[in-house]
């Protein structure tokens, strides 16, 4: 692919705090390389930023390599940016031209509270897996892997909704602000194994009633998650939680 | 976990929506079976033995009650989860591109339900409410012009020969296909069944669906307009 190199126009939102007012703050950068990363990019106007004395844009990165789930931005309207299947970290420059308007904005969401410019708290996730995103274990010498026989087919699909990284891109996109994708896979990838299953009725039921509580709404079938998530979730695993959810409360007493 | 705290989880208020949509498709076969009636070309004498049947037996009167329990179950948990919504994200985006990843019937559910309901204001107002009451003797029964005694069609002339009432009803049906279209497959996906087998044959039987009942219910206001029913 040609190498060229771009001027943009970033409008950028900017929050100082979570009681504050934000508004999108417009700003040039001049000469990025195709071959960037849209991080790098960031780093770069970070830089100009710094160097006229201004506030540096406080945004969410760790591994960038796309596995850790930690970037979280709104590029140009859809979560993570233009690309499918890819998160903000692994979007690269060439995905846009020169002299392009660019607008980034932080995950909007109840549960999701803007800390600064575009980061969001997310432990309202971390709150949802401790609800029974686990199994219990004892402790002692570990377990042959292969003692329990798992259908192929099973550990297949446990090991396609554990792929989730936690991002928060489906609650972003979703109209509704739901988190039913995530709480979805999470739910998936301990019901469909064997480990999972002394737990999998209070495990739905205990999950879905935090996810309630944070305030995330309520999933109308768009599968707009499914079509921005970074992992390629399926929508399956929403229809999966259903059927436990209901089957499970219909079942407690 | 009680009754209670299952109906009000968020997946709860969703099965709730599931259930009843699927009981509406039902009841709209029905429905548009019984009008079909009138396509018999045979001024209405089929159409409204059907009709007189459907209204003057008591199995009918009471799966009526649960008609319009469903239709009102349907409406009012919709407009709660619509409301819960809207608090789920209080800052909206400045800038969104929603229909990069999603239909935007899909995303409409709301507004055409509440077409939907605009117009079966007027539709109820139109052919059930004189109806009911000259069935229980709160006013006289209109005996049609003709001297026939298929009152209920010589009604659907009489209304249909309004060219705005005949738009107003396109308008409805063009609602509903959308309204199905999403809500026919989503209710599936909502009570837990999604498979690579079965899922796409769903899809295809809610379009098939869809086209037949709006196409069906597009032609009775629209033949009756063009006097192609005697």
């Amino acid at each position: 692919m040609e190498h060229y190199h771009m001027n943009l126009t970033l409008k950028v939102w900017r929050q100082k705090n979570n009681a504050a007012q934000g508004k999108l703050e417009s700003y040039q950068v001049k000469d990025i390389s195709s071959e960037m990363s849209f991080l790098e990019m960031f780093d770069v106007l970070n830089e100009q930023l710094i160097a006229e004395g201004k506030e540096p844009i406080a945004f969410d990165h760790d591994c960038r390599e796309g596995i850790c789930g930690m970037c979280s931005m709104y590029i140009n309207g859809q979560a993570h940016g233009p690309w499918q299947k890819n998160t903000t970290c692994q979007l690269h420059m060439r995905a846009f031209k020169d002299g392009d308007t660019i607008v980034v904005e932080p995950w909007r969401s109840k549960a999701f509270p803007v800390i600064k410019d575009l980061v969001v708290d997310r432990s309202s996730f971390d709150r949802v897996i401790q609800a029974g995103g686990y199994i219990s274990v004892n402790t002692g010498n570990a377990v042959d892997a292969n003692a329990i026989p798992i259908d192929k087919k099973d550990a297949d699909d446990a090991f396609m909704a554990a792929a989730c990284i936690g991002c928060g891109a489906c609650v972003a996109t979703c109209k509704n602000g739901s988190a039913m994708l995530f709480v979805g896979a999470k739910v998936s990838q301990l019901s469909l194994l064997p480990q999972g299953h002394p737990e999998r009725e209070t495990r739905v039921l205990n999950m879905v009633a935090q996810m309630d509580k944070e305030g995330f709404g309520n999933c109308t079938n768009t599968y707009a998650c499914e079509a921005e998530c970074p992992k390629g979730i399926s929508v399956a695993n929403i229809a999966r939680l259903n059927a436990e959810f209901l089957k499970a409360g219909l079942k407690s007493e | 976990m009680t009754w209670k705290q299952l109906f009000s989880s968020s997946i709860g208020r969703k099965f709730t929506m599931g259930f009843t949509g699927i009981f509406l498709i039902l009841f709209l076969i029905v429905h548009a079976g019984l009008n079909a009636c009138i396509f018999l070309n045979d001024h209405g004498d089929t159409f409204e033995a059907a009709a007189h049947f459907m209204s003057h037996n008591w199995i009918m009167r009471f799966l009526e009650i649960g008609l319009f329990a469903g239709l009102i179950t349907h409406i009012i948990q919709g407009l709660m989860l619509w409301m819960q919504n809207n608090k789920a994200r209080p800052v909206q985006y400045q800038f969104n591109q929603p229909s990069k990843n999603s239909k935007w019937y899909s995303r409409s559910m709301g507004i055409l339900g509440t077409l939907l309901l605009l117009f079966l204001v007027m539709h109820l107002s139109h052919f059930y409410v004189q109806t009911k009451m000259s069935l229980y003797g709160f006013a006289p029964e209109k005996t049609p012009a003709d001297g026939s005694h298929n009152v209920l069609f010589y009604e659907m002339k009489e209304v249909f020969s309004h060219n705005w009432i005949v738009a107003l009803y396109l308008i409805g049906v063009i609602s509903l296909f959308w309204h199905l279209f999403h809500g026919f497959q989503s209710a599936f996906q909502t009570l837990g069944l999604h498979h690579k087998k079965y899922s796409p044959l769903i899809n295809k039987a809610g379009l098939i669906y869809a086209i037949i009942i709006c196409l069906l219910f597009a032609l009775m206001p629209v033949s009756m307009f063009m006097g192609w029913i005697a």
